[in-house]
This record gives structure tokens, C-alpha cells and sequence, in this order.
């Protein structure tokens, strides 16, 4: 009943092409923006904050740097971890080596410099396809741990590898308690969603879906391959390069090559695989559920048991699940909580009616 | 024999040693790979799978055949399940997706095995001692390791098996016939079913032994699953789907690396065992996309 679109005309091919061309999802998005900027700092409790909100927001950032290159672009990448650790680590030192620099001038620096490395890492994905770009991207994975763990220079010198971060300020204005941060945060998923739902829609993520779907026949038709994968890998590592400089400014305020290793590069691939692949809306939700299991299972096997038990078996028993989820939305909705939502808005739209 | 000649002789052979070592992990790969065409990312998880089982099942006091008899009944069980469970459903779908799978499965075979067991670090004790080769030492003076030389042995003796399992007798060339073409494979009747179970089985067995040998070596702990990682680039540079790929691979990574550590080491910071071998592979791909002995791609619209 409520979601139906009778009585909305697209009177132009503007309106048509609308991001959101039905009016409920324009107000369900204006609703979320409302919560997130207004309601949220006005009563979410700070744990709330530092514990749910930014590692969900910072984990979206991320996922959507991965849909972009795998989920539109078809490419996988095992090695997102690396293009996070490269934006922390040139976050810090723009910022250290460069004290006059702006702050936003910094992130989007580190973002850049990830880019870089992303273009460089994806550069033989014109050569090499599927499972061996996968273990390419592994490769850029390891030599980025090995790199920062081995040479003192990317920490300034610092003789325990693990530094602080500098303090923030933006405009003059100091970014110090948890709510400051959340609203950086938030600034920037606001603009890096809306910048890859654009890209999405536009003539360069038409491209990289073309690719995706088969890259012989979207080179036939006139798709230059090197550029569209490239700007892919460029695009993917720009996104999870202000992720993770972000994630080491704002929510664990420290540089620390062991908070990017594998597990992380295979964290943000559940997100997408678990929230939607070829689906902006699904690295949120997948982000969200990544970043939720673990505290529900925890609060569970303190429930079920009454609190003795081994933190090594939850994470075993969290592994098992993250695992038998993995495979289960494989084999049941290979396109994960997006297409779920999707499925329940086209019922929506008929209910209470079968047809 | 001069000073320089007989250390570099020695870094080379203990490379080559390991690099059989490697080779058998990558030949888990490569026999799932030959028959379902899935690059099985939880070949590191079975490995540890296995070798946890086994290790704890020694501590029990069992009897050292009996315990290995068990630990590869059990991986038979999970190959079956494994087959049942995840791939069946999957049938048909674009090889991304089952790759994408077996990370789930990697993770929930990780979980399973701690959790069953413990996180603890397990000593393996096989009965071989890892001691130098006292006759070689004498008339060379190059020191090589009893254990390796073992352990290549056992490898190589698996190898000629498994090679001889996948060429002769009915199942081998079934297995070859899944290989070649999954679905003119089941149209002339083959089970296809019953095929990916007994590789999945034998991608076990060879999970077990390598994970005996890496486990009398590095302890039986988490970080044995790793030694998969190890693995990739071999793949790469023989090819996913060839089994002599995988033994030269092997040699040829197991000694790049074990040379890059002594000589290349010193000189850019050390501990770059972690990445060389990628480098090597990577390098190689340039050239070569389909590896040493791969099959060509070829593409179509």
C-alpha cells in the first residue's frame, strides 16, 4: 500500500534517469539522512558511536571501493587490505610531513596515492584473468604487510611500528570527541556514495559492467579494456584508500600494518558477497552485517551459556559462521541482502494483491 | 670443494627440498581443480583440518597407522560432505562464484578444526628425525637435512600415485573425461557426483600428508594453513591445471626462494620469503598467462 508509485509521472527523460526515480525512496533516503545527522548524535550513546556507527560507516566506505572493481567491474581483488593499509599509512605521513596540509586535502591525497598503487596492482588484469588476477591482488597483499612492517621510514622512525595518529582539525575547528569524528565520517560516506552511485550509473560503470559480463565481447563493441579495468582498479583503491585512512584517524587512531592483513582484504570481500555484488545498497547492508554478527554472537554464547565461555571458541564458532554464510547466500542468493530487499519492494508494490 | 660453491649448493638443495614440500600442497589444488574446475581456496584450511585431527589423535595414544587410518576416513566423510553439501547446489555456476565458496569454506574448515580441537600448538612427531645427512656431510661438507630428504621422497612417492590414479583404470580415466568436459562427462554416463567426491577425497589425502610433513616441521597450529598461501604461486607459474606443473613449480619456487632469502635478503630488508614468490610467478605471468604447463585460453564471444 505504501509503496506504490501510481499517480507519479515521469513527464521527462530527466526524471526518468533520476537516481531515485520513485518518490518513496527519495523520502526513505531523506528519512535516513535525518536520522543519521540529527537524531543519531542527539541520543545514540557514544559506545553506540565508536562501537556500531563508525566501523559500519568506515566498513561501507570499503565495500564499496570492492563492489566497484569486483561486484561492477568483475575483478577480483584478495587484496583490499593493502590498498586500506597504503591510505592509512600516506594519511599519516601527508599529514606528519606536511603540517600545513588541509585535512581534507589529506585524505583525498591518501586516497589518491592508493589509487595509484591500484592502477599499478591492477595493471596485469589486462594479461591475466579470474583466479590469477585473485592471487595477483594476494601478492599486493603481502608485499604491503612486508613493506610497512620492515621499513621504519613509513612511521617516521617509530621503533614499535605502531604510532599515533596526528590531532585533526578541520577549518580550525578541532576534531577530537567521538561525535566529531562520526560526522566526518559521515561527510564522507555521503559524498563517496553519492560519487559511486554516479559512477554506477554513468557511461564509465556501464562500461565496467560490460566488462564484467564478458570483456572479449565489451572490447568487440568498442570498450577499451585497459583503460576500463584500470579505472576500475584506480576508482576501488581511491575508495579503500580514504577507508582506511579514515579507519586509522577516526576509529582506532593509530597506523598499525597489522590492523590490514588478510583477514581484512576477505572481510570486506563477505561484505560484498553477504550485502550484494553489483549493489551500492548492499555494501551497506553487508557492512552492517558484518560488523553486527560477531557482538550478536557473542551476546548469544553469553546467553546460552551464562558467560563461561572461551573468547577462542567464539571466534572459532564466528569463523564457522561467517564461513556457512558465505556459502549458504552463495548457493541461495548469490546476490545477497540487496536482492532480498529488492524481491521484498516488488511485493510491496503489488501487496495485498497476488498479481 | 670451495667455501662459496658448497653453501650455494646447500641453499639450492634445501630449496629444492622444500619446494617438493610445496609442490604437494599445490597438488591438492591441482587434482580439484583438473576435475571440477574449482580453484579450491580451503586446501590450506584441510590441510590444518587434517593435520590437527591427526596430531591430536596421536596424543590419544592411538596407534600411529590406526590414527592415520581415521584422520583420512574422516577427510573421506568431509570430501563426501563437502561435495553434498556445497558443490552440488553450485552445479553450473560461473567459476567465481564456487572460488568465492571455497573462501566460505576455508573459514568454516578453520573454525570446525579449532573449535573441535584447540588453538594450541600440537608437536608432530612422524618418527623421522631432522638431522643432517651424516655420509653426505662427510664427503661434501654440504648439509642437508635427513627430514627433507624424507619428506621429498614420501611426496614424490605420492605423486607417481596419484599420476598413476588419474591415467590408468576405469576411475582414472573417468576423472580425466570430468576434467576435459564436465557435461559431455556426465552425457555419456559418468557419475559426476561420485567423481568429485573422490577427488575432493584424494585432495584430502594429500591434505594429510602434507600436513603431517609441514606439521613434524612447523608445530601443528594455525599458521600451517597458511602454507597454502605458499602454494599459489606455484600454480601459477606451473599452471592450475597440470600435476608435473606443480612439481617444477614447486622446485623452481622452493629454491628462488630459499636463493632470494640468503643473497637478495640482506641487501632490501629481510624477510621477504613472504612475497618473493609471488614476484617470481607474477613475472612469469607476463609472459606466459596460462603457466609453465597450463592449458591454453582460449576465448570466445
Amino acid at each position: 500500500m505504501l509503496y506504490r508509485e501510481s499517480g507519479q509521472f515521469k513527464t521527462s527523460y530527466k526524471a526518468d534517469m533520476a537516481i531515485f526515480p520513485i518518490r518513496q525512496d527519495l523520502w526513505g533516503l531523506i528519512t535516513t539522512l535525518i536520522v543519521a545527522v540529527v537524531i543519531v548524535p542527539l541520543f545514540a550513546s557514544e559506545h553506540m558511536i565508536v562501537g556500531y556507527l563508525l566501523p559500519f560507516m568506515i566498513w561501507s566506505i570499503a565495500a564499496i571501493g570492492l563492489n566497484i572493481l569486483t561486484g561492477y567491474a568483475g575483478q577480483l581483488s584478495l587484496g583490499h587490505g593493502a590498498f586500506m593499509a597504503v591510505g592509512a599509512y600516506s594519511a599519516y605521513n601527508l599529514a606528519v610531513r606536511i603540517p600545513d596540509l588541509p585535512l581534507l586535502a589529506v585524505f583525498i591525497g591518501a586516497g589518491l596515492i592508493a589509487a595509484a598503487c591500484g592502477v599499478v596492482v591492477g595493471s596485469p588484469s589486462l594479461r591475466i584473468k579470474g583466479f590469477y588476477l585473485a592471487v595477483a591482488t594476494l601478492a599486493a597483499q603481502f608485499f604491503s604487510e612486508w613493506v610497512f612492517a620492515t621499513f621504519p621510514w613509513f612511521v617516521g622512525g617509530a621503533a614499535s611500528m605502531v604510532i599515533d595518529t596526528p590531532k585533526m582539525s578541520l577549518f580550525g575547528y578541532p576534531i577530537e570527541s567521538n561525535l566529531d569524528n562520526y560526522f566526518l565520517v559521515l561527510g564522507f560516506v555521503i559524498v563517496t556514495t553519492l560519487l559511486a552511485k554516479n559512477l554506477v550509473r554513468s557511461e564509465i560503470g556501464r562500461a565496467w559492467m560490460a566488462v564484467r559480463d564478458m570483456d572479449v565481447a565489451a572490447e568487440v563493441i568498442g570498450i577499451r579494456p585497459l583503460y576500463t579495468k584500470l579505472s576500475a582498479f584506480a576508482v576501488s583503491s581511491f575508495f579503500a584508500g580514504i577507508a582506511g585512512a579514515l579507519y586509522a584517524f577516526c576509529y582506532v587512531k593509530s597506523v598499525d600494518f597489522t590492523a590490514f592483513d588478510l583477514f581484512v582484504s576477505l572481510k570486506v570481500l563477505f561484505m560484498i558477497i553477504i550485502g550484494g555484488m553489483g549493489s551500492i545498497l548492499g555494501c551497506f547492508l553487508g557492512a552492517a552485517f558484518i560488523v553486527i554478527l560477531p557482538i550478536l554472537l557473542n551476546v548469544a554464547a553469553h546467553h546460552l551459556t551464562g558467560g563461561n565461555v572461551s573468547p577462542e571458541l567464539i571466534t572459532n564458532i564466528e569463523h564457522m559462521t561467517f564461513g556457512g554464510l558465505i556459502v549458504y547466500f552463495l548457493i541461495v542468493e548469490p546476490h545477497g541482502l540487496a536482492r532480498m530487499w529488492t524481491t521484498a519492494k516488488e511485493k510491496l508494490r503489488l501487496w495485498p494483491f497476488p498479481h | 670443494m670451495p667455501e662459496e660453491l658448497a653453501w650455494f649448493l646447500e641453499v639450492l638443495i634445501a630449496g629444492l627440498l622444500s619446494g617438493v614440500m610445496y609442490s604437494l600442497v599445490a597438488l591438492g589444488f591441482v587434482l580439484i581443480f583438473k576435475a571440477s574446475g574449482v580453484f579450491n581456496f580451503a586446501q590450506g584450511a584441510m590441510v590444518l583440518f587434517a593435520a590437527l585431527t591427526f596430531a591430536r589423535f596421536l596424543e590419544m595414544g592411538i596407534n600411529f597407522w590406526f590414527a592415520a587410518a581415521i584422520t583420512l576416513f574422516i577427510m573421506v566423510v568431509l570430501a563426501v560432505i563437502i561435495e553434498r553439501v556445497m558443490l552440488r547446489p553450485l552445479v553450473a555456476q560461473p567459476v567465481i562464484i564456487l572460488f568465492m565458496a571455497t573462501i566460505g569454506l576455508n573459514y568454516f574448515l578453520e573454525g570446525l578444526a579449532q573449535g573441535v580441537w584447540d588453538t594450541q600448538v600440537h608437536a608432530l612427531d612422524l618418527g623421522i628425525e631432522d638431522v643432517p645427512w651424516q655420509s653426505v656431510m662427510d664427503a661434501t661438507n654440504i648439509l642437508i637435512s635427513l627430514f627433507d630428504v624424507w619428506a621429498a621422497v614420501i611426496c614424490g612417492a605420492l605423486v607417481v600415485m596419484l599420476a598413476y590414479f588419474f591415467q590408468k583404470g576405469r576411475i582414472g580415466r573417468a576423472l580425466r573425461a570430468v576434467a576435459d568436459d564436465n557435461q559431455a562427462a556426465m552425457s555419456v554416463g559418468i557419475p559426476l557426483q561420485l567423481i568429485w567426491a573422490i577427488v575432493w577425497a584424494a585432495a584430502g589425502l594429500v591434505a594429510l600428508v602434507a600436513g603431517a610433513l609441514w606439521g613434524q616441521r612447523l608445530g601443528v597450529q594455525f599458521s600451517i594453513s597458511l602454507v597454502a598461501l605458499k602454494a599459489l604461486p606455484v600454480l601459477i607459474l606451473g599452471g592450475f591445471n597440470s600435476i608435473a606443473g606443480a612439481i617444477i613449480g614447486g622446485l623452481i619456487i622452493g629454491a628462488a626462494e630459499k636463493l632470494a632469502e640468503v643473497y637478495l635478503g640482506p641487501i632490501i630488508g629481510g624477510g621477504i620469503e613472504a612475497w618473493f614468490a609471488y614476484l617470481i610467478a607474477m613475472l612469469f605471468l607476463m609472459v606466459r598467462p596460462q603457466g609453465l604447463f597450463g592449458e591454453k585460453i582460449i576465448e570466445r564471444v
